[in-house]
């Protein structure tokens, strides 16, 4: 059977004995009748399809309309279907605001709890135990690692999803970028930026 | 939906274990915090990791936490906060934070 989409984890190659069991979980699903091989795929390639390019969108939006930044605040999946992203099915979504005053930063202790429908899937680090277990006793340290340290005069507010809702972080528009439109915007937003390990920056072209 | 707690109240995370799949961390149990935000009623987790319905939902909170009550060697201000998303009947009321 055919399976050579690109797994991102670091559970082994195509040999690796979990690799075998999935693929021998998905021979006896199939041959039970209970999914078809097309559904499988149809799957993959829909995981594969979310990114966090949605996130990015949502800032780039919140900070060119208050408005929908009120709103997004307030309700995260009804602000993401709003802009068109497919999160009817998905768990709540509750987006964090850095401010001067906080910054925060994302973590899943118990598993590796994620808003799939903003920002794709996770990375390794993400679900990794060092990560988990670090980011909610340690979480300056974890940052500096990343090559970042919010400001001294800066609360760091750590939220652990360990239930049914999903958190995004909203960062800070960064100074120097009142002449960029929403889409260059959105470029300067990363994965790391919507966890919180890491703050979007202008380009040093549009910087003052 | 009748919420046991408010934002504000305090509250403490219920100590000791309990078998099979929870999602309250052990590095909460027994710890005070405080009350930031009602998130809704939601089928019961502990429930439905085991094929059942989950029913009657239980009400999620997030509960704020000071981080260097939950560490003692905490490096950052005294005033930093851990947030978490704790099921009612993980909670009993708190005392003083």
């Amino acid at each position: 059977m055919s399976h050579d989409h690109d797994h991102e984890t670091n559970f082994g190659s195509a040999t690796s004995p979990l690799a075998a069991r999935v693929r021998a979980m998905e021979a006896l699903l199939i041959e039970k009748g209970l999914v078809t091989e097309a559904e499988i795929q149809d799957n993959v390639a829909y995981m594969d399809s979310r990114s966090p390019v949605n996130g990015a969108r949502l800032v780039a939006r919140a900070w060119a309309d208050e408005g929908f930044r009120a709103r997004l605040l307030s309700d995260g999946k009804a602000a993401a279907i709003e802009l068109g992203i497919d999160a009817v099915a998905s768990p709540e979504l509750v987006v964090v605001e850095n401010t001067p005053d906080v910054h925060n930063l994302i973590v899943c202790t118990l598993c590796s709890c994620y808003p799939r429908n903003v920002l794709g899937r996770p990375p390794d680090w993400y679900k990794s135990f060092e990560y988990r277990s670090r980011a909610v006793r340690e979480p300056r340290a974890v940052m500096r690692e990343f090559g970042f340290e919010p400001p001294g005069d800066t609360r760091v507010a750590v939220h652990d999803s360990t239930a049914d809702v999903r958190y995004m972080v909203l960062p800070i528009r960064p100074p120097g970028t009142g002449g960029l439109d929403e889409s260059e915007l959105a470029d300067l937003v990363t994965r790391d930026c919507l966890i919180g390990v890491d703050v979007p920056r202008a380009p040093s072209a549009a910087q003052a | 939906m009748t919420a046991r707690f408010a934002p504000g109240d305090p509250v403490r995370v219920r100590p000791g274990a309990k078998p099979g799949h929870v999602r309250t961390p052990d590095y909460l149990k027994g710890k005070a915090g405080e009350v930031e935000r009602v998130l809704g009623a939601f089928p019961n987790p502990e429930d439905l990791a085991y094929g059942l319905s989950g029913k009657p939902e239980r009400v999620l909170y997030k509960v704020g936490f000071s981080q260097r009550s939950l560490w003692p060697d905490y490096e950052g201000p005294a005033e930093e906060q851990l947030y978490a998303d704790v099921f009612e009947h993980w909670l009993e009321p708190g005392g003083e934070v």
